[in-house]
């Protein structure tokens, strides 16, 4: 049997989490004698190849793309967790959900002091996603098993989350790794 | 302008300028200019010696307050699930066409402002409204145009009383509408007694045994919480503090709870003469009844209730001749909180701030209102106590069950052909209770109303008291043509309105338990929906700072524990991973609009 296999993604979220992920440092080769990597920003592989024991992921949803995407990883991914206070509660992105739609789109490619758009028209390239009409925790658009908080979750918190799965242990993680203040 | 600083500056004056009356003064303010004009602010600020910020504070959070022009008269319906249930909301869209504006709206004459409002304490009357202070109960979609078209002619709410309701609802300070529908008497409080006879037994002897006395029978605090009263006055008595206060919870803001109403119409003096008993055992000269504003129609009265007392000596100055035993009360108008029940927050209310609950410790029996040794009891409670020093301890406790003395009076409503008071002996069967009151086809009762519990007919043979169903009096019944989580649902919505927003598992937890309850309703859910709203209300009750948050869960905790069918017919196993309850298509339609293309991910 092949080595369990890992995939991530960033949604609606600054790639700080996966920084912090990064910030495993050296386990990382730990990590890969553990796991093979499925589709992940760090290998760039774009979509996921196989079934994968543990998806990983970063931001929530504010887009019909990051929908599309965490779709795919709900239905490849037998864990799915949530990483970061993007993906588990929408975090700093949600700031624009008591602004209706059309205004936030209004200032930001039409009314804003230092626009420039002569033909007056809004992002409507079929290459650009649609946005949603709020950005959404991923828990309310698929099931998610497991939260990680933090912005970002430390490198500690994701090493501790992942080894416990990876080697079928319970995910306790202690007060320290969750304490942000 | 001008009128607004004479204005502000008679009443801060009538006030003695003292912050700690900032209710009384920004009530007062409301009362002669419709509303608190933002400018009114500094000016009471100044004159009260306090901060405009507190000002603020103060009106923006009471719901009768507002610092926004309002019309002349304003309506506020009752919004609860027992006046839903009996055509409410038929007519408030009656209403609202009758007046030609929304909810939150005023008409353009600036006559009349129409809003919603938790329970007024009418839900034996139901549908009901108040205009301005006074009542209008037992609406009918067919009386609205009339009474809008009298309040049009008139502008005089009180046109609306042509007929009066029985007893001391016609009293000439009262004439109100509003009926007492007394059903069923008991031995303890609604049967006639002498008056003053437990006051001038206790004053015979000492405070100590008197206390021991209200020990000794056993009296547990009938606001709810059921704490006993003869050792909370104990611990005030022998708090260190020269001065102590006895203070009288009348803000009955708990829905479906309105017993105290016809106390407070019926026995004021009774709970008057135990407040006397508890000042006397105690060792306070001042005391004072909060009186939630829904019941601003029999302040008048109250305060009539008080004059003929001083006037009887039975409060005052050396009082029935007692040497050095003073005490006097006073009325303190609550503005729409029920946060404001609770008493650190009660407290906090009456000292003339936002009614934040503090935290309990110090108890208020140590450091309450002006952080002095505070009572605070129920108004049942106080009636209780009077009955006690009149007749005896022994025979309070020997009505009752062991560790409930005496009986209780309930306020029933909704699906039932008599809703109304019943006083009955603590241990009473549920079962009973409802055959009495005429309830048949009983799917559900709210026990306590919504900070209590949701029981079944498998509960129905419980009886009421402390061990078994503990209420503060409110008895809800649904019968099987309700639908169980349309109730939890508006419950929900109503201690989301009420939480005071200072700590964030009530605050933002209740929102929570709210829409996932509505996702459950919307067929939805999964069973991970349950999984989640056990535990997040378990989180909420255990992480709260005050009773409404530690309570506030409850129809959702009860009703998953004694329905659990009701919830498992309505949740799927979720078979794929997405929610249905998150609906793509919807989510885009404003950007789709906006870029004017269809998605390209989505659309099939
Ligand atoms: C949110 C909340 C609302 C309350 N409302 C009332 C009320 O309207 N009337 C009342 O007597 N007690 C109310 N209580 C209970 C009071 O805090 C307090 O326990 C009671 O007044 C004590 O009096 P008792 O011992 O005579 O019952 C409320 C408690 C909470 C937490
Ligand atoms: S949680 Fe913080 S670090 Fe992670 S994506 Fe959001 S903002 Fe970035
Ligand atoms: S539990 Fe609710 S009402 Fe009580 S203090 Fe906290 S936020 Fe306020
Ligand atoms: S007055 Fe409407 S439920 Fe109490």
């Amino acid at each position: 049997m092949g080595k369990p296999r890992v995939a991530t993604t960033s949604l609606a979220g600054c790639f700080g989490c996966h920084m912090s992920f990064l910030d495993i440092d050296e386990r990382i080769l730990d990590l890969i004698e553990l796991v093979d990597f499925d589709r992940s920003p760090i290998d760039d592989i774009k979509h996921i190849s196989q079934r994968c024991a543990i998806g990983l992921v970063e931001g929530g949803c504010c887009n019909e793309e990051n929908v599309h995407v965490l779709y795919e990883f709900r239905e490849n991914c037998d864990i799915l967790i949530s990483f970061g206070d993007c993906a588990t509660m929408g975090g700093i992105p949600t700031l624009r959900n008591n602004i209706p739609l059309k205004e936030c789109i209004d200032e930001a490619y039409r009314d804003g002091v230092t626009v420039y758009n002569p033909k007056n028209i809004v992002p409507q390239d079929p290459e650009i996603p649609l946005l949603l009409d709020k950005v959404y925790p991923c828990h309310e658009v698929v099931k998610i098993d497991y939260f990680l908080p933090g912005c970002p979750p430390s490198a500690d918190c994701l090493w501790a989350a992942l080894t416990a799965l990876l080697t079928d242990k319970p995910v306790e993680l202690p007060y320290e790794l969750l304490k942000y203040d | 302008m001008s009128e607004m600083k004479a204005v502000v500056n008679n009443i801060c004056k009538e006030f003695g300028n003292d912050r700690t009356r900032l209710m009384d003064i920004v009530r007062g303010v409301q009362e002669k200019l419709g509303y608190v004009p933002p400018e009114a602010f500094e000016l009471i600020a100044e004159k009260a010696h306090t901060h405009r910020v507190e000002v603020e504070s103060v009106v923006s959070f009471y719901a009768f307050l507002s610092d926004k022009k309002r019309g002349k008269m304003v309506i506020r319906l009752c919004d609860d699930i027992i006046d839903r249930f009996q055509g409410g909301e038929d007519v408030a869209k009656a209403l609202s066409k009758e007046l030609g504006i929304g909810f939150g709206e005023t008409t353009e004459d600036g006559k009349v402002t129409l809003e919603k409002t938790a329970c007024i304490g009418m839900s034996d009357q139901a549908p009901a409204m108040m205009v301005n202070d006074v009542m209008v109960t037992n609406l009918t979609v067919e009386k609205i145009p009339e009474i809008i078209a009298k309040l049009r002619e008139t502008e005089d709410p009180q046109s609306l009383v042509t007929e009066c309701g029985d007893s001391n609802n016609a009293h000439e300070l009262v004439r109100a509408m509003v009926n007492n529908n007394i059903r069923e008497g008991g031995p303890v409080i609604l049967s006639n007694h002498r008056r003053g006879g437990g006051l001038r037994k206790a004053l015979t002897q000492t405070p100590e045994e008197v206390i021991e006395d209200v020990k000794g029978a056993g009296l547990r605090g009938r606001g709810g919480a059921g704490f006993l009263t003869g050792f909370k006055w104990e611990l005030t008595r022998k708090a260190a503090g020269t001065e102590k206060f006895v203070l009288c919870n009348a803000d009955e803001g708990e829905p479906g709870t309105f017993k105290d109403r016809v106390l407070l119409t019926e026995r004021p003096d009774l709970m008057l003469e135990g407040m006397t008993v508890a000042a006397y055992a105690i060792g306070a000269e001042t005391g004072i009844i909060y009186l939630r504003a829904e019941y601003a129609y029999l302040r008048a009265f109250l305060e009539d209730v008080l004059n003929r007392r001083r006037e009887d000596n039975l409060l005052g100055i050396n009082i029935l001749g007692n040497e050095g035993f003073n005490f006097d009360v006073r009325i303190q108008m609550g503005a729409g909180a029920y946060v404001c029940g609770e008493e650190t927050s009660l407290i906090k209310s009456c000292e003339g701030t936002r009614g934040d609950p503090t935290d309990r410790t110090p108890f208020p029996v140590v450091a309450g209102y002006m952080v002095s040794p505070t009572a605070v009891n129920n108004v049942e409670s106080y009636c209780c106590a009077a009955r006690i020093m009149d007749m005896g301890a022994g025979w309070f406790s020997s009505i009752g069950t062991a560790r409930s003395a005496g009986t209780k009076v309930l306020s029933v409503c909704g699906d039932c052909d008599r809703p109304g008071i019943y006083e009955v002996p603590f241990g009473t069967k549920l079962r009973d209770l409802l055959q009495r009151v005429g309830a048949e086809d009983v799917a559900a009762v709210q026990v306590g109303g919504p900070s209590g519990q949701m029981v079944g007919p498998a509960q129905f043979d419980q009886e009421i008291s402390f061990e078994e169903l503990a209420t503060g009096g409110a008895i809800m019944i649904f019968s099987n043509q309700r639908d169980i989580l349309e109730v939890v649902e508006a419950f929900m919505e109503f201690f989301v309105d009420e939480s005071c927003g200072y700590c964030v598992p009530c605050r933002v937890g209740n929102v929570l338990l709210k829409s996932r309850i509505a996702r459950v309703r919307n067929g939805e859910g999964s069973p991970d929906d349950l999984a989640y709203l056990h535990r997040l209300g378990e989180s909420v009750k255990r992480m709260s700072r005050c009773g409404l948050g530690q309570t506030s869960p409850n129809p959702v905790l009860s009703t998953l524990k004694n329905f659990r069918p009701v919830y498992n017919a309505l949740v799927r196993e979720n078979t794929t991973g997405r929610l249905k309850s998150f609906h793509i298509m919807k989510a885009v339609e404003q950007a789709s609009q906006i870029a004017d293309r269809r998605s390209e991910v989505f659309h099939a």
